[in-house]
């Protein structure tokens, strides 16, 4: 097994607050790891950190893939995507007003292959990369069984769907690495149990490896082989499901002080 | 040094100017966050109605500028209801389509009513064409009411904003709208509130142009409302002492472009000026930096 | 599948042939005069300006108040071009000239300016534009605000269905791109998009650029008809007159702009002779829409051929229906 990414020392600070102090991270190739903690415990931060929406005050991120060291931090979005880096949102970002079938296409956007001419006259080339584009995006819409819904806008689909479309369109950019937030948020148990298993599904096929923000401890606790736990931007705890259940300072935060001393 | 000391005479009238007229502009944007493309003509109609008062009725200076400063109360209150307040909860780019709507409304509007030739404000008498001479720089009696009117406007607009209930509740809408109408302030009324006092300023505006300048015209405040608009942007849109400190800044840029020979270009330079603090800092001198939530 | 598709294009391009044919008949007929030409050649530019704004406004979200700006570029370009060279050649060089120029000078300003938001980005194009035109209004190679004169005029109905079509086209290619959709992906959500691999600001520019191109397209065929150019042409009503067109036909719909230039137009010709209250009906036509129908006519919907198939259809099936009925009555007799 060897390291994916190595998160050392993030920092990020907003004006006089810090959202996040000094949090090292090390993933292993091909591992499902949980970040959990109490609202504003600055999870989504992290993510947040991690594809380029924000710049690190200090730390950093570094990616590795076949061998080649990548440094994230500071990168924009767009480039930390390209360095196969996806995620989804903690509240749902769809391109509401297209249909499946597009929110997908354009995910797929960074591996089209035909240049602005092509786009403008509709060459050989385009129609070429265009049909590609159209198998590849039906073969991945019918493992999340959206196929038959592709042309549909993807405002009008229920809840949980959206938030498979959501996984469909992040797995669309070809990732190593996804990022997961709370991707069972408002579902009742029986999607999340069904979630659960496609979590677990893609992360063989696509072989990848996977960061999941979650408040739902049944889902986090069945499939993360490690969880680390931050509260107030720091990791306070890192390990195993069963060494995060009993450790003391993690029930302290979730249940506030006065609980271990009583 | 007495051609810069007339210079920055003429900068302050004119800045006196922008600065009432960016007032609006910044009080709206601060409070809905749309830029009031029709407040420059509410400013035109100010500049009208004033001109009416002191031909057709002979009033004298004051109440004229009291008539056009309650009329355009009454305009910008009317235009709010009117066009806005259905689009609350509409996208921002219908909202500024809207405005510029709007705003072509009064402007042709007024030209189909008054033509499109410019008219003279009447000569004023008595007091008001009194110079004071010193050395060679020269400052008019008009000069000196466009300060001390804008001067006495300004306090009572800080007075309103910052010591009563009412500029209390204007203070937290441009906050956190959902959180003040939470907090049992009525927010339309408070809106509302803040068209009037913005559009009563720029009715003193208009007024104090037409007696400055002399000429007055349907599309007299097209120019002068950018130029405003640029203020408030310059002082950080939604800033109320930003708005008076980006009037009088532009007032100066422009006078003193036009004194050292570049008249030509006095507009560019502020269109130029204007371009260069969006793309250096948006948010203006006083304004702060606010990423969107993800 | 495929054939379905050639057979679309097939009837899109009977479809131009007729329309070119038929307006160049009436044309030779002259039942459209030369003052109906003005009209004509006005709804061509108009559609030209509209459909490039909406690729910026409608399709990529970001709101532009500057098109005027590259029009003028495009048509002093042409105009100071074919002054020196009166030839057909000297026409193409200008109106390939003054586009390249106003892409360029859309670049220019794009880069900068469009890291800005909705209303800032609106105030900058604004002001963009207005810097352009006192500029053209201080040059001595555009003759000051007293503008240029006597331009030979080489735009007729041809060349203005071809450079329309033209840019129409390419602009609805470039939308059924992956490219058009990296553009639409940015209108719908800038972060969401941002963090699925598309470079946003290179596509804001792009788009701004090829709007700017075809603005510049525009201007030029507007020099090479109308004879004179003074900057005052060119000024905020301009950009916002484009803006109507979009708006009323919905941004985010190519076939909308194009038919809203061509009521739009056939309105103002009606309303020529009272210009004052033409502006006021133009402005409460835009308040109106705002207040009722703020997706404009068509949404973000595409009015296409399909509609004639439909009609076709219909008329078919109609006429099958007759044939059966008659069919049965003979029979009974």
């Amino acid at each position: 097994m060897s390291v994916i990414l190595n998160i050392e020392k993030l920092t990020k600070s907003f004006g006089g607050l810090t959202a996040v102090s000094n949090v090292n991270i090390k993933l292993e190739q091909g591992e499902l790891v949980g970040l959990i903690g109490p609202n504003g415990a600055g999870k989504t931060t992290v993510f947040n950190l991690l594809t380029g929406v924000y710049v690190p005050t200090a730390g950093t991120i570094t990616l590795s893939k076949e061998g080649k060291n990548t440094a994230l931090q500071g990168l924009k979005p767009y480039k930390v995507c390209m360095n196969g880096v996806a995620r989804t949102f903690q509240n749902i970002r769809l391109f509401k007003d297209l249909t499946v079938l597009d929110n997908v296409r354009i995910a797929m956007h960074k591996n089209v292959k035909y240049g602005l001419l092509s786009g403008f006259l509709h060459l050989p080339s385009y129609h070429r990369e265009e049909k590609k584009l159209m198998e590849k995006s039906i073969e991945l819409l019918k493992i999340f069984k959206l196929d038959d819904k592709k042309d549909e806008y993807a405002k009008n689909l229920p809840y949980g769907e959206q938030r498979h479309l959501e996984i469909a369109r992040a797995l669309a950019t070809n990732p190593v690495l996804l990022l997961l937030d709370e991707p069972a948020a408002g579902m009742n148990p029986a999607e999340t149990a069904k979630l659960t298993e496609l979590i677990k599904w893609i992360r063989e096929k696509f072989n990848l490896t996977i960061i999941l923000i979650e408040h739902d401890m049944s889902l986090v606790m069945k499939i993360c082989e490690r969880i680390y736990v931050l509260d107030y931007g720091m990791v306070i705890a890192k390990g195993t499901p069963d060494e995060i259940k009993t450790n003391k300072r993690v029930i302290e935060a979730y249940l506030g002080e006065d609980v271990s001393n009583a | 040094m007495e051609q810069l000391l007339q210079q920055v005479i003429n900068g302050i009238s004119l800045g006196s100017i922008y600065a009432l007229i960016a007032l609006g502009y910044t009080m709206v944007y601060g409070i809905i966050k749309l830029i009031n493309f029709a407040h420059c003509d509410v400013y035109m109609i100010g500049a009208y109605v004033g001109y009416f008062c002191m031909t057709t009725f002979r009033l004298g200076f004051v109440p004229s500028l009291l008539i056009a400063m309650v009329v355009c109360t009454l305009l910008g209150v009317a235009i709010e209801k009117i066009a806005y307040k259905p689009l609350r909860n509409a996208t921002r780019i219908a909202v500024l389509i809207t405005a510029i709507g709007v705003s072509m409304f009064l402007e042709y509007g007024t030209m189909f009513f008054v033509k499109a030739t410019s008219r003279s404000y009447p000569e004023m008498t008595g007091i008001m064409t009194e110079r004071f001479n010193f050395g060679n720089v020269v400052i008019t009696m008009q000069q000196v009411m466009i300060l001390v009117i804008t001067v006495v406007l300004m306090i009572l607009l800080q007075f309103i904003v910052r010591k009563t209930r009412i500029g209390k509740a204007m203070r937290a809408v441009s906050m956190d709208r959902d959180a003040a109408e939470l907090m049992g302030i009525n927010i339309d009324g408070t809106i509302s509130f803040t068209f009037a006092l913005g559009s009563a300023l720029a009715g003193a505006a208009g007024v104090l142009v037409g007696v400055y300048y002399n000429s007055i015209n349907p599309l007299m405040g097209v120019l002068p409302g950018l130029k405003a608009f640029v203020a408030a942007v310059f002082g950080g849109i939604g800033i109320i002492p930003g708005a008076m400190i980006g009037g009088y800044f532009i007032g100066m840029v422009e006078v003193f472009v036009s004194g050292y020979g570049g008249s030509l270009y006095r507009d560019a330079v502020v269109f130029g000026i204007l371009i260069l603090i969006l793309i250096v800092k948006p948010t203006g001198l006083l304004g702060k930096n606010t990423g969107e939530k993800v | 599948m495929k054939k379905i598709f050639e057979k679309q294009a097939v009837r899109k391009l009977i479809f131009l042939a007729l329309t070119f044919i038929i307006v160049q008949l009436l044309i030779y007929a002259d039942i459209i005069d030369a003052y109906l030409q003005n009209t004509l050649t006005a709804i061509c530019i108009n559609i030209i300006l509209a459909v490039s704004l909406n690729l910026i406004t409608g399709f990529t979200g970001q709101f532009s108040l500057g098109h005027a700006g590259f029009m003028s570029i495009g048509a002093y370009t042409c105009a100071i071009i074919t002054l020196r060279m009166p030839t057909i050649f000297g026409f193409f060089l200008g109106v390939f000239a003054g586009a390249i120029f106003a892409a360029l000078v859309g670049f220019i300003v794009g880069l900068p300016t469009l890291r800005l938001r909705g209303d800032y980005l609106a105030i900058a194009t604004l002001g963009m534009a207005e810097i352009i035109r006192i500029i053209f209004i201080n040059l001595k190679i555009t003759n000051g605000a007293a503008g240029l004169q006597n331009i030979p005029r080489f735009t007729n109905w041809t060349w203005l269905f071809i450079f329309m079509v033209g840019t129409v086209l390419l602009i609805t290619n470039f939308l059924k791109s992956t490219h058009g959709r990296a553009c639409i992906a940015i209108r719908e959500d800038e972060i969401a998009a941002d963090s699925m691999g598309i470079n946003t600001t290179k596509y804001k520019v792009i788009a701004f650029i090829i709007g700017a191109f075809c603005a510049g397209i525009a201007g030029a065929l507007y020099a090479s008809y109308f004879y004179f150019l003074k900057p005052n042409i060119f000024d905020f009503l301009k950009s916002v007159n484009v803006l109507v067109i979009v708006v009323l036909g919905g941004l985010g719909s190519v076939s909308g702009s194009i038919l809203a230039a061509i009521l739009l137009e056939i309105i103002s010709t009606f309303l020529q002779s009272f210009s004052e209250l033409r502006m006021v009906i133009y402005a409460l036509l835009l308040v109106v829409i705002m207040l009722f129908r703020p997706q404009g006519l068509m949404g973000s919907k595409e009015v296409t051929l399909a509609v004639f198939n439909r009609l076709g259809g219909n008329l078919k099936s109609g006429m099958s229906k007759l044939e059966q009925r008659f069919k049965s009555k003979k029979g009974r007799v």
